[in-house]
């Protein structure tokens, strides 16, 4: 359904745009293939099978991987030396090992010869097994997309409505979710609890506290698709779940989601490091296994460019968002992910005080759809600008709702009118969705009749944006990605390569190291048909 | 009963036993008369719309002293909501000469820009502050939302601001980790968060880190003369005074991160945020 160059971009420059953005991006590949993770060593632990807490919450996976890290170090990974303990000691299950880990009574080693062998084949055994699990979730996904056929199958397709749902209470979320999935909502996402992101280690259970959102937790994970699946049944279409699969945990995070067949998840390539101060080597090496277990289990990621509009002036820093677009493009096409799975971001964040505010936010919308055909782009809605004048607020927030529809945006978070006042109320959600319905209704195919005067105004800002961003990509290539980052090229913060939260976990992997998860991920089209999965990519349209 | 607005428990002068009426200033809501009293207000009520739920709302709007009132609109939400808008007139008569007038904020509050330029204006240098959570709390919440650039409430952490240089400790930093930091950064302020404690350990956590500071710098004449400004933050410093604990300033719940800037410009570098020129006192806060 791409829209037919409206713009008419130079191909050349297009091309060129990605060039750079690969080459900016290789380093860091190899970086990630070459490095290990607290985190990712624990998402192979929690991808076969262990999860859990001991009485003061700390994580199963924690301890196990703790204790190994401990003994003989993560360079070789966990795989080795935990598989060789269970295979070799009296302990029957991952469960019981890691419980005698804690306690200090298990010694590892890092097994050679046959024994390594041994060890080896049974850690595969135990990672096939959890990928199957992922590739079951993503197979009865598919089922029920077939089963669900959801309104944007209709012609002409028309943007997925995505709500957010934050009480802190798993309990309360349930209900609110279910009743935005019946008001009209496509797409649920729950938001995390502050600082979650900061946690070096995933909570455990259903949890019922949490600060302006709610914990990401497995059992969360399942409470609410289980909740939204018997919703998608009443009302006969498919209501996806979101979550976050950002900050230190990012790979064990995007395990469960796989195994708890969630359908979309935040996860972008920078937003850790910039906002949250998050170690940026730790970021990009936990980011390529959370993509790699993204494209498998058939999840769109949405990634965070909305955040750098936030920070910095929306006008003025228009290209950040389309360089780290085709960033988050590269690492994702790199880690297996299709097009149809980049749910690249951006925002509708201008002044609306500025002369023309409307237009440019045409223009820069336009420009990212015509730069990415084929990607869900995910289109956020105004934060920066919502007053507290609740009524102001709706105009604006109808205004973002056209710009949606006339540009042909995928995927639309609905903006509140109470943004920045509390988190949504459910008449607030009533009435987002009551905005989104009309225009909607009132211009769904306005997109038809909207078409640019050549080398008018929209034209050529769009272009001056296009120009803007190849010339921040030549820097960002020429002096590398981490030392860009270092220089506060995004955002305004500067985040040096060795700064920031998290650098403590992340280990250069040594010769014979084993990760079963990743030579799985490595070496397997994540698209194959598996069992009973098929037409597994057209879940959103684009 | 009556009730003087603001007394401050002093002796009454005997001449003025009651008030003089004039002096009183009554107001109500303006719709677009004047006293005619009329608000509009929304809400949401759990049961089903119809005729009963709006009895439901009017007689809600009757409690709240809405007389009359009436449901302009009434839509369901599902099966089990009914959202109403509602206006009436109310009856509550507001005397405003005894609203008194709102104590100004020892300090304006300033945004990024006036931050920034008033620390390139007085130390044309950035301002160096080291943050940390101490003692075995580990709920960075508190600190971040002050430090992060993703900050909170909607406005950006210190780190966003270019002439503010920010180290963030994280959590479990002990006292001794925290000074030795400081003044290898030569920091002009110190921030400590406290937020989930025990038995008040974040009294004593405190206490502990500013005795540790003024045992270090020992010929300090103040905050920011001699020693960096000591600043803790946290939900439960509500009991206790900023002597108590040896530290510059308290701040509690809901502290956003320009009320912090604001507050080093005003500590740090006086003369930054009063006009110093002009006869009127500062006039340009808000």
């Amino acid at each position: 359904m791409a829209p037919q160059g409206k713009l008419d971009l130079d191909p050349e420059t297009v091309r060129a745009a990605r060039r750079l953005a690969a080459r900016a991006a290789e380093p860091i590949i190899d970086m990630a293939r070459t490095h290990t993770t607290v985190s990712v060593e624990r998402a192979l632990l929690r991808l076969a099978g262990l999860g859990g807490a001991d009485d003061g919450g700390r994580p199963w996976v924690n301890h196990l991987a703790d204790a190994v890290r401990d003994q003989v170090g993560l360079e070789h990974g966990v795989a080795l030396p935990v598989w060789d303990a269970l295979l070799t000691g009296p302990h029957a299950t991952l469960a019981d090992l890691a419980g005698a880990a804690a306690r200090g009574r298990v010694s590892f080693r890092l097994p050679s010869g046959a024994d390594a062998d041994r060890a080896r084949a049974a850690a595969e055994r135990a990672a096939r097994a959890g990928m199957a699990r992922v590739d079951r979730r993503r197979a009865e996904r598919d089922a029920l997309l077939a089963e669900l056929p959801t309104p944007d199958m209709a012609d002409p397709p028309r943007p997925l409505v995505y709500l957010i749902v934050a009480t802190g209470d798993i309990y309360e979320d349930v209900p609110q979710a279910q009743a935005a999935a019946r008001e009209g909502a496509d797409v649920v996402a729950v938001i995390r609890s502050t600082g979650q992101s900061l946690l070096d280690f995933v909570p455990e259970g259903a949890t019922r506290e949490g600060y302006a959102g709610t914990y990401a937790t497995r059992e969360n994970f399942r409470l609410m698709r289980a909740a939204l699946d018997d919703v998608s049944r009443e009302l006969g279409r498919y209501v996806r779940l979101t979550n976050y699969a950002s900050g230190l945990c990012m790979p064990e995070i995007a395990t469960l989601a796989g195994l708890e067949r969630l359908d979309m998840m935040l996860n972008d390539c920078m937003y850790g490091i910039i906002f949250r101060d998050i170690n940026p080597r730790r970021t990009f090496i936990d980011q390529r296994f959370s993509r790699q277990i993204h494209a498998r289990a058939g999840i769109v990621i949405n990634t965070g460019e909305d955040n750098y509009l936030t920070t910095a002036d929306a006008v003025d820093a228009a290209h950040t968002v389309v360089v780290s677009q085709l960033l988050n493009e590269r690492f994702g096409h790199e880690a297996g992910l299709t097009d149809a799975q980049l749910g690249l971001g951006h925002a509708f964040e201008i002044d609306p005080s500025i002369p023309g505010s409307f237009r440019l936010e045409l223009a820069h919308a336009q420009l990212v759809r015509e730069l990415f055909p084929g990607a869900p782009l995910k289109y956020m809605p105004p934060t920066k600008h919502m007053t507290g004048n609740i009524f102001a607020g709706y105009l604006l927030d109808a205004f973002f709702n056209l710009a949606g529809v006339m540009t042909g945006q995928s995927i639309i978070l609905i903006g509140m009118m109470t943004e920045g006042i509390h988190t949504p109320w459910l008449s607030d959600r009533d009435l987002a969705l009551e905005n989104v319905r009309y225009v909607r209704d009132a211009c769904g195919d306005l997109a038809e009749d909207f078409m640019p005067r050549p080398d008018g105004m929209l034209v050529q800002r769009a272009k001056q944006v296009l120009a803007e961003s190849v010339e921040l990509l030549e820097r960002v290539a020429d002096d590398g990605l981490l030392a860009a980052i270092a220089e506060g090229t995004f955002g305004v913060t500067r985040r040096p390569p060795d700064g920031g939260k998290g650098l403590d976990g992340v280990v250069q992997r040594a010769d014979g190291y084993v990760n079963p998860a990743i030579e799985i991920l490595d070496t397997e089209d994540p698209h194959a048909a598996r069992p009973a999965a098929d037409a597994a990519e057209q879940e959103v349209p684009a | 009963m009556t009730t003087p607005a603001h007394g401050t428990g002093t002796d009454a002068p005997p001449a003025t036993p009651t008030e003089p009426a004039d002096t009183r200033q009554v107001i109500r809501p303006y719709g677009d008369t004047t006293g005619d009293g009329m608000v509009q207000m929304s809400f949401t009520l759990p049961v089903p719309a119809g005729k009963r739920a709006d009895a439901a709302a009017l007689q809600l709007a009757a409690k709240m002293g809405l007389d009359p009132a009436s449901v302009v609109h009434a839509k369901p939400m599902g099966p089990d909501f009914t959202f109403f808008i509602v206006y009436g007139k109310v009856r509550h008569l507001i005397d405003y000469a005894s609203i008194p007038v709102p104590e100004e904020r020892a300090y304006p509050l300033l945004t990024s820009q006036e931050v920034n330029q008033a620390i390139r204006r007085a130390l044309n240098r950035r301002l160096v502050v080291v943050g940390a959570c101490i003692g075995t709390d580990a709920h960075t919440v508190g600190i971040d939302a002050i430090l992060n650039v993703k900050g909170f409430a909607g406005e950006k952490g210190l780190e966003y601001y270019r002439e503010i240089q920010v180290v963030n400790m994280g959590a479990q930093v002990t006292v001794a980790e925290l000074v030795e930091r400081a003044k290898a950064e030569d920091a002009d302020a110190v921030l400590v968060s406290q937020v989930v404690t025990q038995r008040n350990a974040h009294l004593h956590n405190t206490k502990q880190m500013a005795a540790a500071f003024h045992a270090e710098y020992p010929t300090a004449v103040a905050g920011g003369m001699g020693r960096p400004l000591l600043v803790v933050g946290g939900p439960r410093f509500d009991t206790v005074t900023e002597d108590d604990l040896g530290v510059d300033r308290i701040f509690g719940k809901g502290t956003t991160p320009a009320e912090v800037a604001s507050y080093l410009v005003h500590a740090l570098l006086p003369g930054e945020t009063t006009a110093p020129d002009e006869n009127p006192p500062n006039e340009e806060d808000e």
